[in-house]
């Protein structure tokens, strides 16, 4: 493996009912004390946060456990499966888990020191600031102009649909999490979701659960535009001169990898320690060149006018509500489903 | 000294009750502001959470016989704008649960909007119910949206201005402790300066209380005028009576004297004569003592209204020694004077007079014949001091205090004719300008000194 002090092993838990997409235990294996994470980022590019937090601890244990943010709501909600420290890209239901009283309280300097778009409660805490991007493949548009905001790709689909249909991709909002609360959060702010959609739809496009096989898709060719991805995966690829990472000038939906302390935790010290630590490299001044976890992140350079922060609060339990859900799905299915 | 009874004090009981009614204003400011802020922190809740409601009522209607209901973004989102608060919500249509929280139940009682505030989830909660009368196949139906906030926002707004309030209240406090203390000092300062003003005032000051003074004092200081005229006119009184009894008892004495002088001449027997004498000698204590107490009488008298004029002691001692001449020398005694130039005083020439003649009179008195007795006066460090020595026996030791008094005579004054006065009349004179009387024996040789000693003009 990449670093010498992990010590890997992937188990199956059968007895579990939510599903793990990774676990691996860092640190000592026989530690005393274990902090238990679950989490929705991917294990590499989280790894150097742990890293450094074994560092600063000696003794200590992390075991952390990769899980959609779908599992990670029914492993804390509904199974009150023991956690310590819960990390998501679904702020919405980050907010509601600490709304529904499934989260324990924490304050320390660390959690003083945020301003109050990046905390809910003392219980919710933002440590990245993620733009939701167009990822468009370079041969695709090969002779047009690159569009600039989603109006302009609207009309570039609606002249060329020989060139994007079938080849336009976006998230399943049946299956993605995430991509539903981009897709939602879109919908708030303008109409143009909609009529994107349904362009998008007119041309058949593909549904995906998950940002790393749409860029994967543009990556190869085999796409030509995956609509609402994470453009931090985008961005670590080696192959990333093969596509542009569009972040709309119309308006950019930015969403911010949270936090949060399960009541489930054993140890609410260690955890708020380790909680600590996240926000500490993640609101660092300057943090490390490779970090992929910053709070100024992709947001730095950008424009910063059109970007629209999801804002953390009691807003995101609207469309958390199964009857409005289900409308909102029912009016995208609509949408994206439809037959040329 | 007579004691004085204190019991309190005014300025204290003052200042007591002036902070009494501070501290009670102050706390009452407290909790007024506190109670408005309450009020003021449940009503923008409340109609926040009624808001929030209607905007969900708004957004629902029945179409084609089924409920739609489309949660606005702004029904939840405008909660959060308060405060970080949780928030519960539910809908119910004709007593079905539609979505939400099932457990959050419907507030009971009429009226489209119901408040209530209880437990949900472990924490206090306000909710609010508002429902709407919806027509579905025909038939009416309730719709009901129920919301509940947590009240965390509230209680930190509560604290933050019950804080600012206890400040506000300490601080009102403080300040009203410093006007009270300046206000209990200058209500009593007029208090004050009448006893100080009437601490101050000589003995003989009968003077009414002129400088002005509080309404509140007018009575005590009207009161106070007339106890003191009162017992000026009283004083006047039985002086002019002494005075009065002195003159109508020595003119017949002086008749009896001499008619006992004329007898003495003419009886021959020896027991006859001694008897006359005795008689005599009890006539002069009789004069005497007539003549002292007028004196007395018209120095009280004069001190009262002290004339002032410019007299030089010199001249005076001098004419003094001359009118007493006489007397003198019916004992074979010099008298002497030394007198510096100049030395001027302000003051009753005739009761000055008076005061050395007294003098003079017991030097003469008191020395034995052929002797000396020295007059001098001397000019410095500004005072004038008239000085009369002689070569007698001097004061005796013991009770010289007291022969100021009235009516004091020494030890060595038996057999010599006298009241007892006329050191007091020295005295007063001194007194009543503003001078001394020093009582003392020779430091050199035998004989009293007695000084008399007034502020130079
Ligand atoms: N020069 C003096 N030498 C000794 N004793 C004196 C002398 N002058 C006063 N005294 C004493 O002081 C007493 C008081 O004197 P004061 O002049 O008041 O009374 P007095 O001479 O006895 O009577 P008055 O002067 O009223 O006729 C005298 O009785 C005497 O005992
Ligand atoms: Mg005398």
């Amino acid at each position: 493996m990449r670093h010498a002090l992990i010590s890997l092993c992937l188990m199956a838990s059968p007895t579990l009912a939510f599903e793990i997409e990774e676990q691996v235990l860092f640190g000592p294996q026989d530690s005393e004390t274990v902090l238990r994470v679950i989490s929705t980022a991917d294990i590499d590019l989280f790894a150097p946060v742990i890293l450094g937090y074994l560092d600063q601890t000696p003794g200590a244990a992390v075991d952390y456990v990769a899980v959609s943010s779908g599992e990670l709501m029914k492993a804390i909600r509904d199974e009150g499966a023991g956690f310590d420290v819960a990390i998501s890209s679904a702020m919405d239901l980050q907010t509601k888990l600490a709304n529904d009283g499934f989260a324990v309280a924490h304050s320390s300097a660390a959690t003083d020191d945020l301003p109050d778009w990046a905390r809910w409660r003392d219980h919710v805490f933002a440590f990245t600031q993620e733009p939701a991007s167009i990822v468009l493949s370079r041969a695709a548009f090969d002779g047009l102009k690159m569009p600039q905001t989603r109006q302009d790709l609207i009309t570039l689909m609606r002249q060329h649909p020989d060139r994007f249909a079938n080849r336009v991709a976006t998230y399943d909002l049946r299956l993605s999490g995430l991509g539903y609360l981009f897709a939602t959060q879109d919908a708030r702010t303008s109409e143009t979701y909609w009529r994107l959609t349904e362009v998008m739809g007119s041309l058949n496009a593909r549904l995906f659960c998950c940002s790393s096989d749409m860029i994967d898709g543009v990556a190869s060719g085999d796409l030509a535009v995956a609509y609402n991805v994470l453009g931090s995966y985008a961005r670590s690829r080696p192959d990333a001169d093969q596509f542009e990472i569009l972040l709309p000038t119309d308006f950019t939906t930015v969403m911010m990898r949270s936090v949060l302390i399960p009541r489930t935790t054993r140890d609410a010290d260690l955890a708020g320690e380790f909680v600590d630590h996240v926000l500490q490299s993640a609101w660092a001044d300057s943090p490390p060149e490779d970090a992929t976890f910053t709070i100024a992140g992709e947001v730095r350079n950008a424009e910063a006018e059109s970007l629209r922060r999801i804002r953390l609060g009691p807003g995101l339990l609207v469309f958390l509500d199964a009857f409005k859900k289900r409308q909102f799905l029912q009016a995208w299915e609509d949408a994206i489903l439809q037959k040329p | 000294m007579t004691t004085v009874n204190a019991r309190g004090s005014i300025q204290r009981r003052l200042m007591i009750s002036l902070l009494a009614g501070a501290a009670l204003l102050a706390v009452a400011l407290f909790f007024i502001v506190q109670s408005l802020a309450r009020q003021l922190a449940e009503e923008s809740q409340d109609n926040i959470l009624l808001a929030s409601a209607t905007s969900i009522l708004d957004a629902s209607a029945v179409r084609q016989g089924e409920l739609v209901l489309d949660l606005p973004y702004s029904a939840f989102s405008m909660l959060g704008n308060l405060s970080d608060d949780r928030v519960f919500y539910a809908v119910r249509f004709g007593g079905d649960f539609i979505t939400g929280y099932s457990d959050l139940e419907d507030v009971p009682g009429i009226g489209d909007a119901r408040f209530a505030t209880r437990d949900f989830l472990g924490e206090p909660v306000r909710v609010v119910a508002l429902s709407r009368l919806l027509s579905i196949s025909g038939r009416p139906a309730t719709l009901t949206v129920i919301i509940a906030q947590t009240r965390n926002g509230q209680r930190e707004t509560l604290e933050r201005i019950s804080s600012i309030a206890a400040a506000i209240g300490l601080g009102f406090f403080l300040a009203a402790a410093g006007l009270a203390a300046l206000a209990a000092r200058s209500a009593i300062r007029p208090l004050e300066r009448l006893a100080v003003s009437v601490g101050r005032r000589g003995p003989q000051d009968l003077r009414p209380v002129a400088a002005p003074v509080p309404s509140e004092m007018v009575t005590l200081v009207a009161a106070l005028n007339r106890f003191m005229e009162r017992l000026k006119v009283s004083l006047a009184r039985s002086e002019d009576f002494i005075a009065e009894a002195a003159h109508r008892v020595r003119t017949p004495l002086a008749t009896v004297r001499t008619q006992a002088d004329v007898t003495l001449r003419r009886v021959d027997k020896e027991e006859n004569r001694a008897a006359l004498r005795e008689m005599i000698r009890a006539i002069d204590e009789s004069s005497r003592a007539a003549g002292q107490l007028l004196d007395h009488a018209m120095v009280t008298f004069r001190s009262d209204n002290l004339e002032h004029s410019a007299l030089d002691v010199g001249h005076l001692a001098a004419e003094m020694v001359d009118r007493l001449q006489p007397l003198a020398e019916l004992r074979d005694i010099e008298l002497h004077l030394t007198a510096d130039d100049g030395a001027m005083i302000s003051g009753d020439t005739i009761l000055i007079q008076n005061a050395l003649r007294n003098l003079l009179d017991n030097a003469i008195k008191f020395s034995p014949a052929e002797d000396t007795v020295s007059v001098t006066v001397t000019a410095q460090n500004g005072e004038v001091h008239l000085t009369v020595r002689d070569n007698g026996k001097g004061f005796p030791p013991e009770g010289r205090d007291r022969l100021t008094r009235r009516f004091a005579r020494g030890s060595n004054a038996e057999g010599i004719v006298g009241s007892g006065l006329g050191l007091t009349i020295a005295h007063e004179v001194a007194l009543a300008h503003g001078g001394r009387v020093d009582i003392a024996n020779n430091s050199k040789g035998p004989g009293a000194c007695v000084t008399l000693s007034f502020p130079s003009a």
